[in-house]
């Protein structure tokens, strides 16, 4: 493999995939502690009535409007799903359920009836994404990742969901004290005027976000699993907020660039001509880190607690 | 169109379709059923892990059976593979759930994610292979009755059949579990094992649904039969009907409708079919109903401000609240300048009193006045007991004229 093919190749998904990663994972930390985890799941499968409605009425398969389109199809099934909880007096799993798959329906009809399947969208490419289709055909060798002319011809894509995250980590880190605090003890948050509501319906809003960017390069599932995983992994790892945050970004950056690698490398690398779905493959590294996690975690992981029980003298003075 | 859609729905165009539709109305009916104790365990979005760990359970038994046979389109074995990973991931969101410190809405995320992406991976392996069939797999995504063997639509309805009669028969020990599960216990159920059953019930509708709606939607027929049905009843055999046949009406509505147009997706018209089902139960359910419920909440409203006018009369006060006026007004008690009429005067008065014995209570027995919802609402002679309201009547006369 030449450093041309590289920069060709792999390494559009490869950043594409941590980006996404990365968003969600950092994310995932406050949805997973607020018992939010399926808030992750809800709205990526909503993305999809939002790219068919957002091409009906531009008419153009440009990002623009389908992004457009994918970022009201989650405000208003957040909307309606607050709608559907309180009016039934539902839990909000049920709630979530009913307003999710109503919609993903409405998309699918809407998408065969319209003939925009014959275009450009179409539903497995919405599930699974499409990292592998990201290309930097301008790149010849490392000095054109310093090149503007080369760098000009990256992906439109690349630099959204850069741009995204960036965003993300930025925000995060400067509320990062009234996050915890809203996450930890609504109460006392509300006491000391911070409107922890506010902040809860910013953190569903930039869920929203990283969803809508992310989904279009790695594809719903992996969306999820990034909600989820990184964080549920640090948090098997420590009690600690700030150092959970940090860890999930590891664990995130960690299962993409191993994901891609399974996908990619590790077949070659076995002498077969195949390339596994690297968004798959992403999450199930994903996934794999977890429950590495929470078997061997120092302190929660299940085979270390159950070795500390079996050896009752190893227990540091508790 | 219409004649055709009425031979659809009539079962008249032709055996294949008829089975097709009968099967779609059955599996709505046993989702149904099944999914109310789902609904009532507060286990909605369970059904959302399994149905989707069950694609790599799918893409296995293909792989499988094309190296095997060479053939992978064999819908009662991929069926199998997809009740094997739909039963790991089950147990795997139990596992995490009892055995690490992560919520069980994490679990289900964490279940789904990774075994959709291995799903996704072996599917691109199948790709690779070219073999026979292989676009077998895409209806398993989003499911299309269209496309249906006769032999796959006839093991779709006998196997819903099935799974509806077996949650039947334990339909006394489900509820008990479903509802209070210490008490079961105690009463000497084997609540595990009930549980375990719940469970595999939940795992074979999902599996059985999944030709017909597909993987992705499959979670909507148990969960939006029980919650529209829980807005037309408080108790569980009435809910149990009503889902199983809220579930059946879209089931047979939409697979006849998907017969129709060989375009429309079959799982989408039978999601939006029982969404509608939804929408009518939410609007017009008596009692629980949004419109029964602004009703309610109108008349309580009317009361309120009828009660406050009438007050402000007693006190020598004018009405100003707008609602209180119109409300006086009507009754005759208000003229329409704004002055009270002697009828209405007499009726501040009988209020200004039934309001001092109110009062009375709320001082005298604070505790069951803050625990009432009918405090100040209504009569006191239509609330309390008789002889209550004879003796605050004393105490107030007594605080009147302490001679």
């Amino acid at each position: 493999m030449t450093a041309a093919e590289f920069l060709q190749i792999d390494l559009p998904p490869m950043l594409l995939g941590t980006a996404a990663a990365l968003a969600c994972g950092l994310l995932g930390n406050f949805l997973v502690l607020r018992r939010q985890s399926l808030m992750g799941d809800a709205l990526s499968h909503v993305v999809l009535p939002g790219i068919v409605v957002g091409f009906l009425v531009s008419g153009s398969t440009g990002s623009l409007p389908m992004l457009l389109g994918a970022g009201a199809a989650a405000l208003v099934a957040v909307l309606l799903i607050e709608l559907v909880r309180r009016l039934g007096n539902l839990e909000s799993g049920a709630a979530m359920g009913v307003v999710f798959t109503a919609m993903f329906a409405g998309g699918l009809v809407l998408l065969e009836q319209s003939g925009a399947r014959n275009v450009h969208i179409d539903v497995q490419h919405a599930l699974m994404g499409n990292l592998e289709g990201t290309v930097w055909l301008a790149a010849d060798g490392w000095a054109d990742l310093l090149d503007p002319a080369a760098l000009a011809a990256v992906p439109e894509s690349i630099w959204r969901l850069l741009a995204v995250t960036t965003l993300i980590a930025v925000l995060i880190l400067a509320f990062f004290k009234e996050l915890r605090l809203s996450t930890f003890d609504p109460g006392l948050a509300h006491g000391l005027g911070f409107r922890p509501q506010l902040l809860g319906a910013g953190l569903v809003g930039l869920t929203a976000l990283a969803a809508v960017a992310a989904f279009d390069a790695v594809g719903s599932i992996l969306v999820i699993a990034m909600f989820i995983c990184p964080a549920a992994t640090a948090r098997m790892l420590t009690d600690d907020l700030a150092t959970q945050v940090w860890l999930s970004a590891v664990a995130a950056v960690l299962a993409a660039l191993s994901g891609y690698a399974a996908a990619v490398f590790l077949p070659l690398w076995l002498g077969l001509d195949l390339a596994l779905n690297a968004a798959g493959s992403m999450a199930v590294m994903a996934g794999l880190l977890q429950l590495t996690a929470m078997l061997l975690a120092p302190r929660y992981g299940v085979l270390t607690r159950r070795l500390r029980r079996a050896m009752p003298n190893q227990e540091p003075g508790l | 169109m219409l004649a055709e859609l009425w031979r659809y729905l009539a079962l008249d165009a032709g055996y294949n379709a008829a089975v097709v539709v009968i099967g779609a109305a059955l599996l709505g009916a046993g989702g149904g059923v099944v999914g109310c104790f789902g609904l009532l365990r507060k286990r909605s979005l369970l059904s959302d892990a399994v149905s989707h760990a069950t694609l790599p359970g799918i893409a296995l038994a293909f792989i499988a059976l094309a190296l095997l046979t060479g053939q992978g389109r064999q819908l009662h074995w991929l069926m199998l593979g997809a009740a094997g990973a739909a039963l790991l991931a089950v147990l795997s969101v139990a596992w995490i759930k009892n055995r690490t410190r992560l919520p069980e809405d994490s679990a289900i995320g964490t279940v789904l994610a990774t075994f959709f992406g291995l799903g996704t991976v072996l599917l691109s392996v199948i790709q690779v292979m070219r073999t026979g069939g292989q676009a077998g797999l895409e209806y398993l995504l989003l499911g299309s009755a269209a496309g249906m063997l006769l032999g796959e639509a006839q093991l779709v309805a006998t196997a819903s059949l099935v799974v509806t009669l077996a949650a039947l028969l334990f339909l006394k020990e489900l509820g008990l579990v479903a509802f209070d599960q210490d008490y079961a216990r105690a009463m000497g159920y084997p609540v595990a094992s009930l549980d375990l059953l719940m469970m595999a019930l939940l795992v074979a509708i999902t599996v059985i649904g999944l030709p017909i709606v597909g993987l992705v939607l499959i979670i909507a027929i148990v969960i939006i039969p029980p919650v529209a049905a829980r807005f037309w009843t408080d108790r569980l055999l009435p809910m149990i009907g009503i889902a199983a046949f809220i579930g059946a009406l879209g089931g047979y509505l939409g697979a006849a409708v998907s017969g129709v147009r060989a375009n429309l997706p079959t799982g989408g018209i039978i999601v939006l079919t029982l969404t509608a089902l939804f929408v009518l139960s939410l609007l017009f359910a008596p009692r629980r109903g949004v419109l029964a419920q602004g009703i309610r909440y109108l008349r309580f409203r009317l009361a309120i401000a009828e009660r406050q006018g009438l007050l402000a009369i007693a006190r020598g006060q004018p009405v100003l609240e707008p609602l209180a006026r119109l409300r006086l007004k009507r009754r005759g008690w208000l003229t329409a300048t704004g002055q009270p009429t002697t009828t209405g005067l007499s009726a501040a008065e009988r209020t200004a009193r039934d309001q001092a014995l109110w009062d009375r209570w709320l001082e005298d027995y604070p505790n069951d006045a803050f625990g009432s919802e009918s405090w100040a609402s209504a009569p006191i002679e239509q609330a309390l007991p008789a002889d209550l309201v004879a003796e605050l009547d004393r105490r107030v006369r007594r605080a009147e004229n302490p001679a």
